[in-house]
């Protein structure tokens, strides 16, 4: 990175600047008034954790920690599935990486390779589609999964196969979609959240539009915000401004990346091959409608779900997991029963614990900043 | 697989339409710019790629302050870094 580079990397880090910022936010907030303020995105987690801008806040201001880590949020029942179809004659399973390590009912795709299926992981489901092609003897399955950052990617290798003629590739479609999880969210009564900040990389795909239902009928501002911490700092800022000023608003403090139409080529993309499943599972949240894409009949021929006859596992979660509580931010992390006992990056139990940008391993990795923490040590 | 990691476009692939040759992380990659190519894609632009699609256009220092924000991250870029170094995509 030359000089010029780092100079401006160095501003979004300036401490001035965001003491500053804290200490405007504090002029914006009524005393005794709680607000409680979610991140939606695990990338937004995993900064607020490892700059502590937490401590920047008034003890006021809350931040919750929301489901928008797709690896969380699969449920163990499409993890035994997937290792269902691994282990069928003649497949090969090709995976993200992020994917290996998250537990199913019976054991993780690691444990799975381990006990002689073909899993390969791959960075791009292109990667997926060249194996397919150089192995046309074998059935070439892409365990797809994420949110709208990476379901267009998923469209687009279907598209090519579908031009290519390819007949030994198929699709496990996992993608979720975040709107419908957030007004499940909203729906929940044990919740208080007054804004939220959007997600980043989501919202480059989807833009800004989506978001306004959460402004107009639900009431809350919605900020879309970028991943440094002065972003972060900025977004909470104009959260406080709507709610300071009565207003809800959807903002983008992210224009740097996000346009408000968002990609609309990669929208068409989805269209074409994907539609809305009637229900989905996600893990802790239980199953919320329309929250999920499937392949559409005119691409059948690529979607496992149709190639093979999957079982459909349904699994409940772990008794001792509190992933659900965590991923609706009724408890922060270190709350759960388990975290960084029995629960550890390294032997996780739940999910939020697998990916490094659950909120449970952000906090494990960098817990020490926390304002908790602080207070403790200030105490003993 | 969230990392949205970015890239210095280097040439349009003549041959593969949508495909580009970029620079990411000083080594070079093959990428699929279809869904942003009604930005009018050119070499010397920076995109954000997720999954071996760039799905958007970003400036310089943008992508300076992705790449600082990715290194922080530490083993994930690193392991995303070394699925993309093995990825063949064509």
């Amino acid at each position: 990175m030359g000089p010029e580079g780092m100079r401006f990397v160095d501003e979004y880090r300036d401490r001035e600047k965001a003491q500053a910022l804290a200490a405007n936010i504090a002029t914006l907030v009524e005393p005794g008034r709680r607000y409680g303020l979610m991140e939606i995105c695990g990338g937004h987690t995993h900064t607020i954790y490892k700059h502590g801008i937490e401590d920047y806040l008034p003890e006021e201001v809350q931040l919750v920690h929301g489901p928008g880590c797709p690896v969380c949020v699969i449920p163990m029942g499409r993890v035994d599935d997937a290792i269902w179809i691994a282990e069928q004659e003649g497949v090969i399973m090709t995976s993200f990486g992020d994917l290996l390590r998250v537990p199913g009912a019976r054991g993780s795709f690691l444990d799975a390779k381990a006990r002689g299926a073909d899993i390969q992981m791959v960075y791009s489901p292109l990667d997926s589609l060249r194996i397919a092609r150089s192995n046309p003897d074998r059935r070439v399955v892409f365990m797809a999964i994420g949110f709208e950052t990476t379901t267009p990617s998923t469209a687009m290798t279907v598209l090519r196969a579908a031009a290519e003629g390819l007949e030994n590739f198929s699709v496990f479609c996992n993608h979720v979609t975040i709107i419908p999880a957030l007004e499940a969210i909203l729906a929940s009564p044990d919740l208080h959240i007054d804004g939220f900040i959007g997600p980043g990389h989501v919202s480059t795909v989807i833009g800004c539009e989506p978001y306004r239902f959460i402004a107009e009928k639900h009431g809350r501002p919605f900020v879309v915000a970028g991943f440094e911490p002065l972003d972060i700092l900025q977004a909470i800022q104009m959260l406080l401004l709507q709610l300071r000023d009565g207003r809800s608003e959807v903002e983008n403090q992210y224009t740097r990346v996000v346009p408000w139409e968002g990609n609309q080529r990669a929208l068409q993309a989805i269209d074409e091959v994907m539609e809305p499943r009637p229900t989905f599972e996600w893990r802790g949240l239980g199953w919320i409608p329309d929250s999920a894409m499937r392949i559409r009949e005119k691409y059948a021929r690529f979607d496992a779900e149709r190639v093979f006859d999957v079982p459909a596992t349904r699994v409940a979660d772990p008794p001792a997991c509190q992933c659900g509580e965590v991923l609706r931010g009724t408890i922060k992390p270190w709350e759960c029963k388990v975290f960084g006992t029995a629960c550890t990056p390294e032997t996780p139990i739940g999910t939020c614990m697998v990916s490094s940008e659950g909120a449970c391993a952000a906090y494990y990795n960098f817990g020490r900043f926390t304002r908790l923490r602080v207070r403790q040590a200030g105490s003993a | 697989m969230c990392l949205g990691i970015p890239g210095e476009v280097l040439t349009l692939d003549v041959e593969r339409p949508g495909m580009a040759t970029v620079n990411v992380g000083g080594a070079r990659r093959q990428v699929n710019v279809m869904l942003i190519e009604e930005d009018g894609v050119q070499p010397g632009d920076w995109v954000l790629i997720h999954v071996g699609f760039a799905l958007a256009k970003i400036d310089e220092e943008e992508a300076q302050l992705t790449l600082s924000y990715l290194e922080e991250m530490g083993q994930a870029y690193r392991d995303e870094l070394q699925a993309l170094a093995e990825s063949r995509i064509d």
